[in-house]
């Protein structure tokens, strides 16, 4: 049986707003794939936690409240710590253009931001973690 | 065992939640490796208590199991959780919502939770689900707690996992209530009336009792119905202690034992069902069986003769 791509979605920081990472994770889901979603309020260290439990092959964060300087770069650090090299981490929300060549150079491969579509969102995880596990997309 | 496989135990046994994770996605999918992992950990198995929670959607299960957690970890070094969620029977995708309630013990070292898609498999749990508890179990885990798909009224496939089934009803629920009786209510060994704090609780909990007044058990263990509020905790500690009551009770009593062994014939015959229809798959051949399902399709032959023509030769 093909392993189906197992992707934890989460709010971190003090950021309310869940609408979006919702409509993601539904879209997710749709494609085929098991969305765990943990809630708003995360803290890096949970968010870390939980993808290490579950064995996730990514982590997508969405961020609308500004500190995505501080927060990505915290849960890459974590990663990095836990020896989670093979696990994606991507994101989304209002992040200025300015940030995220800065974002990359953490090791957050790919942000997406307002306007992004949901194929294109699918599409991207698929193929990214696809790379990851060493098969073709 | 393949080296990959032999590693990640050597690591899992020192208690590397990476470790525990991947071989727990390995036995989950069936992957290559799988049956040795099981095969090693087996006679390490059957050392862990293992506490069902089941009940309808939105009844309060994985806030009641979040707290059931914190509790037992007073007790036990180590609790774990399985939380099976549904899959969507279109796309095979699923949303796994559970750990949304459960945030308050993500970061404590002594509580694993691993989230579970149903994937397809009837009775409330995944296929898979007693094989996780299988290898935490075997990995030193004191008390596994696995909290089924919201359920109906047929969805008993905890029971043959867990030692102690808690079924969790809420006020309100009127007719539902009643609909849960068969099945789901048979199985349960501790009844709980939780959001207690709602109007309606008095109602459900005499709706409950009378319920049980009206037929025999199958054992003499009287399910207790307690009130709970998971929200707030109260009434978590007399819950504790009435599942206490049933697991000492079980172990006395010989039921314990039966269910175990239950347990074990259904994995058994599961397993012997599905090398049999593998074995058979392969003698047969896809294109004879595709070709049969096409004469049945246009009448030409009936779907019993096209079996017997199948296993016939």
């Amino acid at each position: 049986m093909k392993r189906p791509i197992r992707i934890v979605m989460a709010k971190a920081g003090l950021d309310g707003h869940d609408r979006g990472v919702k409509v993601v994770a539904r879209a997710l889901r749709d494609a085929g794939m098991e969305v765990i979603y943990t809630g708003v309020h995360q803290t890096p260290e949970q968010v870390v936690e939980t993808a290490l439990q579950e064995d996730a092959d990514a982590i997508g964060l969405s961020l609308l409240s500004g500190a995505h300087n501080y927060l990505f770069p915290r849960v890459a650090e974590l990663m990095k710590h836990k020896g989670m090299d093979d696990v994606l981490l991507f994101g989304g929300g209002i992040i200025p253009e300015d940030d995220i060549e800065g974002l990359r150079k953490h090791g957050v491969e790919r942000i997406f931001q307002p306007g992004a579509s949901l194929e294109e969102i699918t599409a991207y995880v698929r193929e990214a973690v696809a790379k990851r596990r060493g098969q073709p997309a | 065992m393949i080296a990959a496989a032999e590693s990640l135990l050597a690591a899992a046994r020192k208690g590397d939640t990476r470790s525990i994770a991947r071989l727990l996605t390995i036995v989950e999918n069936d992957e290559p490796g799988s049956a040795d992992i099981l095969r090693a950990l087996y006679p390490e198995t059957g050392r862990a208590r293992i506490v069902g929670v089941t009940g309808p959607p939105g009844g309060g299960k994985s806030t009641l199991v979040s707290r059931l957690a914190a509790a037992y970890r007073s007790i036990y070094d180590r609790v774990a959780i399985v939380a099976v969620d549904p899959s969507s029977p279109f796309t095979g995708g699923a949303i796994l919502g559970d750990r949304i309630r459960m945030r308050d013990r993500f970061l404590d070292e002594g509580v694993f939770i691993r989230s579970m898609a149903s994937r397809g498999h009837a009775g409330g749990l995944a296929r898979a689900t007693m094989r996780i508890v299988n290898v935490l179990d075997a990995l030193g885990t004191g008390l596994v707690i696995v909290e089924t798909v919201g359920v109906g009224q047929e969805e008993v496939a905890v029971v043959r996992v867990a030692d102690t089934v808690c079924l969790v009803t809420v006020p309100g629920l009127g007719d539902d209530i009643q609909a849960i009786k068969a099945g789901v209510l048979e199985i349960a060994d501790v009844l709980v009336v939780n959001k207690a704090d709602t109007p309606g609780a008095d109602d459900a909990a005499r709706d409950l009792a009378q319920m049980l007044s009206l037929g025999h058990g199958r054992t003499e263990w009287k399910p207790p119905i307690l009130r709970t509020s998971a929200q707030d905790g109260s009434g978590i500690d007399e819950l504790v202690r009435a599942i206490d009551a049933h697991a000492t009770w079980a172990r006395s009593s010989g039921e314990l034992e039966e269910r175990r062994a239950g347990a074990a014939r259904e994995e058994v015959e599961a397993l012997l069902r599905d090398a049999l229809v593998k074995r058979l798959e392969s003698r047969i051949g896809s294109a004879r069986v595709s070709d049969a399902v096409k004469r049945v399709a246009t009448r030409e032959l009936d779907p019993y003769r096209a079996v017997d023509e199948l296993l016939d030769t």
